[in-house]
C-alpha cells in the first residue's frame, strides 16, 4: 500500500520538508511505496525576510518570490489550492477549488501566520507594516517621503513573525535618517506589550541600552487598543496616548481558522509536543514553524530546523522504525543594528541567547544568507 | 485557596515567557468590564510580570493561588 504524506503550506517549513523527504525517501518514492504532496494556495514560495528592506528602498518584493515548481523536487506532487477542511478522524482534507478531497496517512501543517489588523479599531486604515508584500510596498512610499515628524513603531501582535524585526526596523530607521542628515527632525518611538523591549529577557537587556544611546524613545507595557486615523493617535489598554505622523505596526497575528475548527489548538496554532512536534490531540499529524505552538520564536530558522526533525521522524515511521529525532528549540537570528551592522543570536530550549557585538561582517553575513536562502528552500543548505 | 468563580480561564501552563502574560492580555482585551479571568501559569516570571502589568493597566489582581507546580492568578478587568 502506498503511504501518503501531505504537507500543507509552502513557506520555509513546508518547502524545506518537501525537499528533505524527496531526498530522504528517494527509494520509497521511486518504488511508488510513498507519495508526498505539498499543498499551497499560491504557486510562489515567498521569503518574508526580504520585506524588512523594502521600505528603505533596498529590495523589491519580487526578490522574495520564486515559483514553488522551480524550488521543489520533481518527486513531490505539487497541489495549488486552498484547504477548506481538516478531518483528523477520517484523515481527509477538503479544498476550496475543484480539487477532490485528499486522504493522508501523515499530515504536516505548516500554514504559518496571517495578519489580523481588523482586531484593533482604526489600525487597518492608519497603520503601516512590513509583514506583508502590500504593507511593505505601501510603507516604502510613505517612508521614502518622510523627512520630519513622529515615527511610531508599535508591536501589537505577540507572538508575531520574526521577533527581532521590530528592533531591526527602528535601528535601521535611526541609522538611515542619520545618514541622510534628518535624524534631528525625526522622533522615533518603539512600543512593546510587556515591561521590556523584547520578549526574550536576554535580548531585551542587550537592546535597551542601544536604544537609549540612539535616542529611540521606548514605551513598554503598551498594548494598542485603538487607533484614531483622523487625530493620528494610538491609544493603549494601559491608558497611554501617542501622537504619530507615521505609524508602523506589527499587527495581531493568528494561524488559520481551520486548525481551531479541527480542534487542534487555539488561535490557529497547533498544540504539539515541543520536542517531537506531533499534535497533542490527533494521530499522524505534525506541525512545524509558526503553526506549531512550541513557544520558540516564529522564525525561518526554526521552521528550517523543525523540518529536518519532522523529515527524520516521518522516514522512521514509514520504515516502521522507532522515531527518535527531536527538536531542541534551536533558533538562529541575525539582528540588523543599523544600515551596515548586525548582531547574531543562537539559542535553544536550554541555552539562552547572548547577542554578538554588532559588526559590518555580521551585516554582510545576513545579506549573504538572504541570497543563499534559496539553497535552504531547495533542501541543500 | 480562593472561592472566586472566574468568567474565563486561560491555561498557559507550559508556555515560555512572555506567553502567559500575552495570553492574559489577549483574554482581557475581549473581556467585559467586571469580568474575572483566571490565568494558570507554571512560569515563575509570571509572578512578577502579571502583577506589574495588572497594576499598569489599572486592573485588579484579586487573588493568587500557589499550587505545587503552577500558580493561578485571578484578574478583574476594571
Amino acid at each position: 500500500m502506498t503511504e501518503h504524506v501531505v504537507i500543507v503550506g509552502g513557506g520555509t517549513g513546508g518547502t524545506v520538508l518537501a525537499n528533505d523527504l524527496a531526498d530522504r525517501l528517494e527509494p520509497e518514492l521511486d518504488a511508488g511505496d510513498v507519495r508526498v504532496t505539498l499543498v499551497n494556495d499560491d504557486p510562489d514560495h515567498v521569503y518574508k525576510p526580504v520585506w524588512l528592506y523594502v521600505p528603505f528602498g533596498q529590495r523589491e518584493p519580487d526578490d522574495g518570490r520564486r515559483s514553488l515548481d522551480d524550488l521543489v523536487d520533481d518527486a513531490i506532487e505539487l497541489k495549488i489550492d486552498r484547504m477548506s477542511d481538516i478531518d483528523t478522524e477520517s484523515q481527509r482534507l477538503q479544498f476550496r477549488g475543484s480539487s477532490p478531497s485528499v486522504d493522508y496517512d501523515y499530515l504536516v501543517l505548516a500554514t504559518g501566520s496571517t495578519l489580523e489588523p481588523d482586531r484593533i479599531p482604526g489600525l487597518a486604515e492608519a497603520g503601516h507594516d512590513y509583514y506583508s508584500e502590500s504593507g511593505a510596498t505601501a510603507l516604502r512610499k510613505e517612508l521614502l517621503e518622510f523627512t520630519e515628524g513622529k515615527l511610531v513603531l508599535s508591536v501589537i501582535g505577540a507572538p508575531h513573525m520574526c521577533p527581532a524585526a521590530p528592533l531591526e526596523f527602528v535601528f535601521m530607521a535611526d541609522d538611515w535618517f542619520r545618514e541622510r542628515g534628518l535624524r534631528e527632525d525625526v522622533d522615533i518611538t518603539y512600543t512593546y506589550p510587556i515591561q521590556r523591549v523584547h520578549g526574550n529577557p536576554h535580548i531585551a537587556e542587550w537592546a535597551q541600552p542601544i536604544m537609549e544611546d540612539r535616542g529611540i524613545n521606548v514605551e513598554t507595557f503598551f498594548n494598542a487598543e485603538s487607533v484614531d486615523p483622523k487625530a493620528e493617535t494610538i491609544t493603549s489598554m494601559e491608558g497611554t496616548d501617542l501622537d504619530y505622523d507615521l505609524l508602523v505596526t506589527i499587527p495581531p497575528h493568528a494561524g488559520i481558522d481551520l486548525i481551531e475548527e479541527a480542534g487542534l489548538g487555539d488561535d490557529g496554532w497547533v498544540e504539539v509536543d515541543k520536542r517531537t512536534l506531533e499534535a497533542e490531540v490527533a494521530e499522524n499529524v505534525y506541525a512545524l514553524g509558526d503553526t506549531a505552538d512550541t513557544g520558540v520564536p516564529n522564525a525561518g530558522s526554526v521552521a528550517h530546523y523543525q523540518a529536518g526533525v519532522v523529515g527524520q521522524r516521518l522516514a522512521s515511521e514509514i520504515r516502521e522504525r522507532p522515531a527518535t529525532a527531536t527538536y531542541d528549540g534551536k533558533t538562529l537570528c541575525f539582528i540588523e543594528t543599523g544600515m551596515d551592522a548586525a548582531s547574531f543570536v543562537e539559542f535553544d530550549y536550554e541555552n539562552p541567547p547572548s547577542p554578538a557585538p554588532p559588526s559590518e561582517k555580521l551585516h554582510w553575513s545576513k545579506l549573504a544568507y538572504n541570497e543563499s536562502y534559496w539553497l535552504t528552500a531547495r533542501g541543500l543548505l | 485557596m480562593t472561592d472566586i468563580e472566574p468568567d474565563a480561564t486561560v491555561d498557559a501552563r507550559g508556555a515560555a515567557c512572555p506567553g502567559p502574560l500575552m495570553d492574559l492580555i489577549g483574554k482581557i482585551r475581549s473581556a467585559e468590564s467586571g469580568d474575572v479571568i483566571r490565568l494558570l501559569s507554571d512560569n515563575n516570571q509570571s509572578l512578577t510580570d502579571v502583577p506589574e502589568w495588572v497594576e499598569e493597566a489599572g486592573n485588579e489582581l484579586l487573588a493568587l493561588d500557589e499550587h505545587d507546580d503552577y500558580n493561578a492568578f485571578y484578574v478583574e478587568k476594571v
